[in-house]
């Protein structure tokens, strides 16, 4: 990272310190990462999140040396009187680590382990979307200012009173089954990516803009325009790279968010098609049986419980790292 | 943000979580606490049996119920709990025998003095009322009202959703308008129906038919006054000739039904009429009205569709005396539409059939018990003719119900597509329990090379989406989910709109299978000029093995539901007139 310095020496106070002190080449990356790995719980976070990655990346290595399929049923563990697993604790055994499912005797294990994909594929992707987009457009608005700015400012206005939920309700529900080569799972991930990301590139452009009108009335931007520098010099030399600390930051935060959409929507029945595991779908199901097989209700709650507390966390983390008036 | 102020959220991030999972740790163990009730008569005590003989009257009868009825307008309804509920505020020539079991299903006399005097060519239906008979203002009840009852099935651009076999037997070509655009002064110009006095009615057929009795059993041929006829409100506050009359009605909350003084009980053999008060209240959650069951704040499920799992599990486990495994008289099935390749096929359709694994579909309806024993023909244990598990002719309920992977590939073989195919199911998203049975065929088929999609519509749209054979044909529907119980126990009043070619509609079809065979179509024509009950009976059988040899359905199961019954309920016995449900019209309160 560059060019950072001129922001540290244009606060007054602790940061100006700071970077005096720091002379001799700590970048901010640098000095953030030092204070990342002071920060416990963000370390914390860090770790579940990579370990779920990892997990989500490797499903099927994973669930191959469990041995069973996340498809694969097996109802001879499922009570044919009550419909649920014949074992304690939703049928948890050596043999099925977290249980199975209620009626047909999935693995809850090997669906867990897949849910994982969906689960930070579509938050991930989404979160993508949005800051690319959100980026994008807030610089253009912040930069160029005038007609530009009010229209984007608009349409942003207008994203965040729109009722997102009920609109992917409906748009979901209206999608056909074949779309740009995708079948079934793959179009309703496409469409849940897109559309949760359209919906949150606003939250990342009103920051990007915020920050852009007041980046661009700097010294050092002042003094590259004297020198004879051209907008996209600016856009992409000085103000873009004062830009990634603040959206880093809340991109790490909108996973989170929209790992939760994705469990609602899959919950409501929107989300991914049957068979695929996802684990709003499974919360969905698992609300038949709350009082017959608990822990069928349990195991994908702190799933996504976890998934988000981590990435909430790390995502705290990084924030308190990269702010230059932070004193860790 | 300060630090200062991110720690103390991290601690209050930390602090719900540790609640969190103390409370997710609590929910584990619940349940639990069991207060015995012994005065409940005991697991399936009302199964084709009477149960708490009584004839106490007085108290109030409480229903519960999820689903309100498409409409309580006798016309109008089609829901099975509803016909068996009309029977409270509606009389009908005759009606079902209030009787358990089988009984149920035989005709008996109610308005009228005996069933029909049948003329010798079968086209001629005569009947003399009673006396005594009345309307809720004390009025008689003539056979100018019965007509204009019947007539206003006919009006189906105002009065549409009830069933109109009637309209269909009794004027094929469809020549009359209907009571609303009748010229006749008395909006009586029906021809098929005449009413030389007040006491006689004598119906006219076109052609025979061997269930038309049946057919004026159906609600929708209940007496309706001309001057009470408030035509699509009707349902609201329908004019009672019945036992009971409507208090208070507002819809999917709650009903009311109080005694209607003008009634006789001399004048009415069938119904016992021993509640004062009949009351209904609906709830939008099925889990919560099964805990209120349990409780004992209500007697009784009105849509008699079986408990929740949460609500059976808890049941079965600590009042099992208070439930009833009726069967229900529907089918659960599959069905190949011939229009989606490849399933033109028989031997792709045969795949499938020798390729389901029915243990593991019977599973997903519920297992034995809430759902129903392995289904193996198309023809409900309820319905004369029907020869239950005993004909098997793809070995479903064999093996215990295993797939027979060998024959399913032999199948596939046979139709050209050795490595399998791949298609689509179509299964109502509103029906949780549908889904799962399509992700078990999913699973089984899939280990003979039969890929397939599911595909949820809306559960809603029922007749607009798989009855419409162009959007099943667009669509790629190869395989669809449904369900189809008796409108009477007849094999007319079950398999003729699934399986005879004239049924088969542009939109709203449920021959869903596209059959169009000349020896199906040729057998429903001798049954309903047959008869004879046990010609009438052999004839089903053989339309039941001539649908089966086609390979068009998958059944899944006999369906069977687990129902609760109160303790306060006196007289409860299930019958098979209302596939499997509590006879409404019998019960009665202990309180």
């Amino acid at each position: 990272m560059h060019d950072t310095a001129p922001v540290e020496t244009g606060d007054a106070g602790v940061a100006a310190d700071l970077t005096k002190k720091a002379v001799e080449g700590r970048s901010l990356g640098r000095i953030a990462w030092n204070r990342l790995k002071r920060d416990k719980l963000a370390l914390a976070g860090g770790v579940v999140v990579v370990l779920l990655v990892v997990v989500a990346v490797f499903a099927p290595l994973i669930t191959k040396m469990f041995g069973h399929d996340p498809n694969e049923h097996f109802e001879s563990l499922i009570d044919p009187l009550f419909s649920t697993p014949s074992g304690a604790w939703g049928g948890i055994s050596s043999e099925h680590l977290l249980g199975v499912e209620p009626v047909n005797g999935r693995d809850v294990f090997s669906r867990i382990v897949y849910g994982a994909r969906i689960s930070l594929l579509v938050g991930f992707l989404s979160a993508v979307v949005a800051v690319v987009l959100g980026t994008v457009l807030g610089v253009l608005a912040g930069y160029f200012r005038g007609w530009l700015d009010a229209v984007i400012s608009r349409v942003m206005d207008m994203l965040l009173s729109f009722p997102q939920l009920l609109f992917i309700i409906a748009l979901v529900s209206v999608m056909p089954n074949r779309l740009l080569g995708l079948e079934g799972t793959g179009v309703r991930m496409l469409v849940m990516i897109l559309v949760i990301g359209f919906f949150g590139w606003p939250y990342v452009g009103r920051i990007v803009r915020g920050q852009t009108l007041s980046l661009r009335e700097r010294e050092y931007v002042e003094a590259a325009r004297s020198l004879g520098a051209g907008g996209r010099y600016i856009l992409f030399k000085e103000l873009l790279p004062n830009l990634i600390a603040p959206v880093t930051v809340y991109a790490t935060l909108m996973i989170p968010t929209n790992i939760l959409t994705e469990a609602a929507l899959s919950f409501l029945g929107v989300g991914v098609k049957p068979p695929t595991a996802s684990w709003g779908q499974m919360l969905s199901t698992a609300v038949s049986y709350y009082d017959s097989d608990p822990m069928y209700m349990i195991i994908p709650g702190l799933a996504i419980f976890i998934t988000v507390l981590a990435f909430n966390l790390f995502g705290d983390g990084v924030r308190d790292a990269l702010d230059p008036k932070g004193s860790r | 943000m300060t630090t200062q102020r991110n720690s103390g959220r991290r601690r209050q991030v930390a602090a719900a979580a540790a609640v969190v999972a103390a409370l997710l740790s609590t929910a584990a163990c619940g349940g639990g606490g069991s207060d015995d009730k012994s005065s409940a008569a005991g697991f399936d005590a009302a199964n084709n049996k009477v149960a708490n003989a009584s004839d106490k009257k007085g108290g109030t009868l409480k229903f519960a119920g999820v689903q309100d009825a498409d409409s309580w307008d006798t016309t109008r309804g089609y829901y099975g709990f509803a016909w068996n509920f009309m029977r409270y505020y509606s009389r009908q020539l005759v009606t079902s025998a209030t009787e358990p079991g089988a009984k149920g299903t035989e005709l008996v006399p109610d308005l009228a003095t005996s069933k029909a005097k049948i003329s010798a060519d079968g086209k001629t239906y005569t009947y003399t009322l009673r006396d005594g008979i009345t309307w809720e203002d004390g009025k008689p009840i003539t056979s100018k009202d019965v007509k204009y009852g019947i007539e206003r099935v006919w009006a189906q651009d105002v009065l549409s959703g009830g069933p109109v076999y009637l309209k269909d037997v009794l004027d094929p070509k469809g020549e009359y308008q209907g009571p609303y655009k009748d010229k006749d002064p008395e909006k009586l110009g029906l021809k098929a129906i005449e009413t030389p006095d007040d006491k006689t009615i004598v119906f006219k057929l076109p052609s025979a038919n061997s269930d038309f009795e049946e057919m004026l059993a159906l609600t929708s041929a209940s007496p309706v006054r001309q001057d009470k006829d408030t035509k699509s409100k009707y349902g609201l506050r329908p004019f009672s000739s019945g036992p009971y009359k409507f208090q208070s009605y507002a819809p999917n909350k709650s009903l009311k039904l109080v005694r209607n003084e003008e009634w006789k009980q001399s004048s009415d053999p069938v119904r016992k009429a021993l509640p004062d008060v009949i009351t209904v209240n609906w709830f939008t959650n099925a889990d919560s009205m099964d805990n209120h069951l349990i409780a004992g704040d209500y007697d009784l499920d009105i849509n008699q569709t079986g408990m929740s799992p949460q609500g059976r599990t808890k049941a079965l486990k600590e009042h099992k005396g208070n439930l009833d495994n009726p069967v229900s008289g529907y089918i659960r099935y599959a069905v190949f539409p011939q229009i989606v390749k490849p399933f033109d096929n028989i031997h792709c359709r045969k795949a499938v059939l020798f390729g389901a694994d029915h243990k593991s579909l019977q599973t997903a309806r519920g297992g034995p018990v809430a759902g129903g024993d392995i289904g193996t023909n198309m023809l409900p244990p309820s319905v004369p003719g029907s020869e239950g598990q005993k004909y098997d002719p793809y070995g479903m309920a064999q093996n215990d119900g295993k797939p027979d992977l060998a024959k399913a590939k032999e199948e596939l073989k046979a139709c050209g597509k050795p490595n399998g195919f791949k298609t689509t199911i179509a299964v109502r998203n509103n029906k949780p329990v549908e889904v799962a049975t399509a992700e078990s065929l999913q699973a089984s088929l899939k280990k003979v090379g039969i890929i397939a999609d599911i595909d949820q519509y809306d559960g809603s749209q029922t007749t607009g989406i798989i009855g419409n054979p162009e959007v099943v044909k667009k669509k790629n529907y190869g395989i669809i989910i449904m369900g189809w119980g008796p409108d009477f126990p007849s094999v007319q009043g079950y398999g003729q709109p699934l399986w005879d070619s004239k049924y088969i509609l542009s939109n709203g079809n449920n021959n869903y299978a596209m059959i169009k065979d000349k020896a199906i179509d040729g057998l429903f024509d001798d049954f309903v000029t047959e008869l004879d009950d046990a010609k009438k009976e052999e004839t089903a059988t053989q339309i039941n093995h001539k649908v089966m040899e086609g390979a068009y359905y998958l059944p899944f199961v006999f369906e069977k539901f687990v129902n609760w019954r109160s303790s306060e309920l006196t007289n409860v016995y299930t019958t098979d007139a209302y596939s499997g449900q509590v006879d409404f019209a019998s019960l009665g309160v202990k309180k």
